[in-house]
């Protein structure tokens, strides 16, 4: 069995214009929606207070509303979490609220509610302080990952190579940022984390076709760029779906079999996964072109012996 | 060519074998257990003694263990089945306990690994699980440094008042402006010998002289840089004791109480399901009180035989002894600066120094100078009960706040009672900012999703291999396991916390780590293809694809390194598992399947074809 039976390298060079319309197109929605709707980020960024609780059979949420309300939480959220029996209520961190004591209080009003008992799930607590710490991090991780990933590219390979490989990854992560602006999904902790490893990943797969160009320029010497470019994306193709469909078929088994905890973060893998393909493969490799990659610039000049006159 | 030198084989056997050792203590499970811990302060657990009191209760009472293990702050002894458990709870309690209302061990029902002891012995223990697996309780602590701070002001304002008076410098007023004290002063000469005499006493404050009109001469006093790193070491050192002691008497199995940041503290607390009770024991402040002891002859007797002199309480000392003490407070802990264990400076005997406030030292000489000769005692209070930590005899009047307990101690016992003493309470007012609570059927449940999601995961992409691949595809599965049979064994020898997202890291680089074996394989495809023999396509595919392995990996590893550095939480567990998977796969995916490779076709002279699936020819070629 074999996927691929590819007998000429297939031109993608021809339609890199094509390509690079695309990723523009969509990199533009991303950023209009990220700019207009914002991410919808969860309690450990914004600070405050989330309550899981769990019970015999579903409770009808607008009593529950007004027993909060009551209890002094008019701004709490109530909405239902994964299936009709499980509740999950959110409540913003405030400068009056004694953040101690949020938790109980909250299980003691939803136990006064009436109804069929709670069972607690799952607290969760952010101090306002250490929301804008994670911030603070999460964006100096991405620092760090950019900046070393493009040294160690410019070191291996070339600039080029570097330059093109980050931005089209970028790319990849504004977009699956785009995705949680447009749909509201919420952004937590293990959603960073996933944006983050997408980015390595992916990068990873850069690497894969850039190496084979680098053989292909000191392999063939009659090839012109984009037929070099053409040839080792070809050649790696087959690879390439074969290793996201592996990882794929993990993210999808964390999707399907995950729960909720896991959801967005397999879906942010997925997104990243399926972007990650196009971007390294349609949107780095032209632009190394458009940088102007050439064969001089692997093969080491060979020094001209001078010749002495006496 | 394609064999791997003997030392090769059987490092690569050694590590898989050392991978199985480590992985095992995983399958065992978990018994029930209970464990001893003490519920005072002022009770210090003897591990050995202990070991031999339950032991022994046991026996009496004719139930089985099957192991008893102690550390320094618990002893747990592990059971059949829960049934024993239950019983042999209550034996250990009466055996401990004969007083139920006053209880000085804290018996609790636990659940301890069930690898049989050998395992234990080599440090093969199951991976650890965080919170959002096995349920309980994460707080994370910000004890408030601006605060102690102010407190510590506050005292040297105190203090500086009295050395002016001691050394009849005249000042105009002292006050705390800020972070800093200000002392006052009407001419230039008082205000230099005020200089002196602070500089000559502490080398805490750094002074700056300021002039606000002609007869305005200042003193501001900050505290130098270093006394005030000291402080905060102090403040955060003590909280965690005062900490580790009231979580003691919850019984928690392996509770985590640690330094996070400067001014952090992260309390974990596997099991618990209380968060009210648990937060309201950390932020319980016990507190000191002295006293005088009651030694009128006679009153003593008097007191055990029932009849409790009027104005006065009857304790137990730490040696046993009863002792009567006067209901009457000479000082309380507020009072008290600082405590530290040390020498007497002339008979070198252990001792605890004592540092006393201004005010404090005031009552201190007042007290001393008119009880000589007799004893005062030192008492601890908790949860409205009291504890004698230590009565000594007054020999001399005692001034300048300066106090030292020795005598009858020995080096231990005088760091215990300096660490109890500073434990009378918090050095700074702490903040809950971060609390997590998980309940233990989530937890449950965490642990069979992420299970679930790794083993199906695994099992399609394994089913895929072999399909595709065939026989080499069923290697890149071997390799697969034992990437993730290492993965477990490195995370189980670490003890690193493995999380919800640290499962889900584990797939995810199960899946990743595919990509190895598939550059591998397509690479020996593709030599096939161009006509290379089969031994020599698989020598080429493994050497040429490895360049490409390594870089894939390293920028992977990259993003794993960054997310560990800067990650906190889930972040962080995920990085972990992340990071390491890439290693163990490099190992795996290269060494491993090329060992099994090699060991198939390595050894024939002629192989007519490699299984490694159909491969496609175009036509011409």
């Amino acid at each position: 069995m074999e996927f691929f039976r590819i007998k000429k390298d297939i031109p993608f060079m021809r339609h890199a214009l094509v390509f690079n319309v695309i990723s523009l197109l969509t990199f533009a929605l991303a950023v209009f929606f990220l700019a207009t709707r914002g991410l919808h980020l969860s309690v450990e960024f914004t600070g405050g207070t989330l309550v899981e609780v769990s019970y015999a059979e579903a409770p009808q949420l607008e009593p529950i509303r007004s027993a909060l309300a009551g209890s002094g939480y008019p701004d709490a959220q109530v909405q239902n979490f994964g299936s009709a029996r499980d509740l999950l209520i959110r409540l913003p961190n405030r400068e009056s609220l004694d953040t101690s004591s949020v938790s109980e209080t909250v299980m003691n009003t939803l136990q006064q509610a009436g109804g069929p008992a709670p069972e607690l799930r799952r607290v969760e607590f952010v101090g306002p302080q250490v929301g804008k710490e994670l911030a603070a991090d999460g964006s100096m991780a991405l620092l760090l990952v950019i900046v070393g990933i493009m040294i160690y590219l410019a070191l291996r390979f070339e600039w080029r190579f570097a330059v093109s490989a980050i931005i089209a990854n970028l790319h990849d992560v504004i977009i699956i940022l785009g995705f949680f602006a447009f749909f509201q999904w919420e952004f937590s902790l293990p959603v960073l984390a996933a944006v983050l490893a997408v980015l390595g990943y992916s990068v990873n797969e850069s690497v894969v076709v850039f190496d084979r160009v680098r053989e292909t320029f000191k392999k063939k010497r009659q090839m012109s760029t984009p037929a070099v470019l053409d040839h080792a994306i070809t050649s790696t193709i087959s690879r390439t779906v074969i290793t996201h469909g592996s990882t794929q078929v993990m993210v999808l088994s964390m999707l399907l079999f995950g729960g909720e905890t896991l959801y967005y973060f397999a879906l942010a893998l997925t997104i990243g996964i399926c972007f990650g393909i196009y971007s390294s493969v349609l949107v780095a490799s032209p632009l190394v072109m458009w940088l102007g990659v050439s064969r001089e610039q692997f093969i080491k000049p060979k020094k001209e012996k001078e010749e002495a006159v006496v | 060519m394609n064999r791997y030198p003997l030392w090769k084989n059987l490092l690569i056997g050694l590590v898989l074998l050392w991978g199985l050792l480590y992985t095992l203590p995983n399958f065992y499970g978990e018994v029930p257990a209970v464990q001893v811990s003490s519920a005072k302060a002022t009770l210090k657990l003897d591990a050995a003694a202990t070991t031999d009191r339950i032991a022994g209760a046991l026996k009496a009472a004719g139930i089985e263990n099957t192991g008893i293990f102690s550390d320094t702050n618990s002893v747990r002894a592990r059971f059949k089945d829960t049934e024993t458990q239950l019983r042999a709870k209550d034996v250990i309690e009466q055996a401990f306990n004969p007083d139920a209302s006053d209880p000085s061990y804290v018996v609790a029902l636990n659940l301890l690994s069930a690898s049989p002891s050998w395992l234990t012995s080599i440090n093969a223990l199951p991976m650890y699980l965080g919170l959002d697996l096995r349920g309980g309780v994460h707080f994370l602590l910000e004890v408030d440094m601006p605060g102690a701070l102010v407190k510590r002001l506050d005292s040297t304002t105190g203090d500086l008042r009295t050395l002016m008076r001691d050394k009849s410098v005249r000042h105009a007023g002292i006050t705390r402006e800020g972070n800093t004290v200000v002392v006052r002063f009407r001419d230039a000469a008082q205000r230099e010998a005020g200089r002196r005499a602070i500089q000559d006493s502490t080398a805490d404050l750094q002074l700056a002289e300021r002039d606000d009109g002609s007869d305005d001469f200042k003193l501001v006093a900050t505290l130098t840089p270093q006394a005030q790193q000291t402080m905060r070491d102090f403040a955060i050192k003590q909280n965690i004791t005062t900490l580790h002691n009231r979580i003691n008497e919850l019984g928690v199995a392996e509770p985590v109480i640690q330094q996070q940041g400067a001014e952090r503290i992260v309390v974990q607390l596997p099991g618990v399901q209380d968060v009210a009770k648990a937060k309201d024991i950390l932020g319980r402040t016990a507190t000191l009180e002295v006293r005088m002891v009651d030694d009128t002859p006679g009153a003593i007797e008097q007191a055990l035989a029932g009849s409790v002199p009027f104005g006065t309480e009857l304790y137990t000392e730490r040696g046993g002894s009863p002792l009567l003490v006067k209901k009457q407070v000479v000082l309380t802990g507020d009072r008290l600066t600082d405590a530290q264990p040390g020498f007497d400076g002339q008979t070198n005997e252990p001792a605890v120094h004592l540092t006393l406030d201004a005010a404090g030292a005031r009552i201190f000489r007042d007290v001393t100078r008119e009880s000589v000769g007799k004893r005062m005692a030192i008492l601890l209070f908790e949860k409205g009960k009291g504890e004698v930590v230590t009565a000594p005899v007054i020999r001399s009047e005692i001034g300048g706040g300066r106090v030292q307990i020795s005598g009858r101690m020995t080096t231990v016992e005088a760091n215990d009672v300096a660490l109890l003493l500073r434990a009378g309470s918090l050095a700074a007012p702490m903040e809950i900012i971060e609390e997590r609570t998980v309940g233990p059927s989530l937890g449950a449940e965490n642990i069979e999703k992420g299970f679930n999601s790794t083993l199906w995961g695994f099992l399609a992409i394994v089913v895929f291999m072999c399909g595709y691949y065939m026989l080499v595809g069923l290697v890149s599965s071997i390799a697969l396991a034992a990437n993730l049979l290492l993965l477990v064994a490195l995370l189980s020898l670490l003890q690193a916390t493995l999380t919800l997202p640290g499962i889900a890291a584990m797939a995810l680089t199960l899946g990743m780590a595919i990509d190895s074996n598939v550059l591998i394989n397509e690479r020996i495809r593709e030599e096939l293809r161009n006509g290379a023999s089969p031994q020599a396509a698989i020598a080429a595919g493994y050497d040429r694809a490895w360049d490409t392995i390594l870089d894939s990996n390293i920028t992977t590893l990259i993003a794993g390194i960054a997310l560990l550095v800067f990650g906190s939480g889930p972040v962080r567990g995920f990085a972990v598992v992340h990071c390491l998977g890439i290693l163990t796969s490099m190992f795996s995916a290269i060494l491993v399947s090329r060992m099994l490779v090699n060991f198939i076709y390595g050894r024939r002279r002629k192989v007519e074809s490699l299984s490694i699936g159909q491969v496609w020819k175009p036509e011409g070629k």
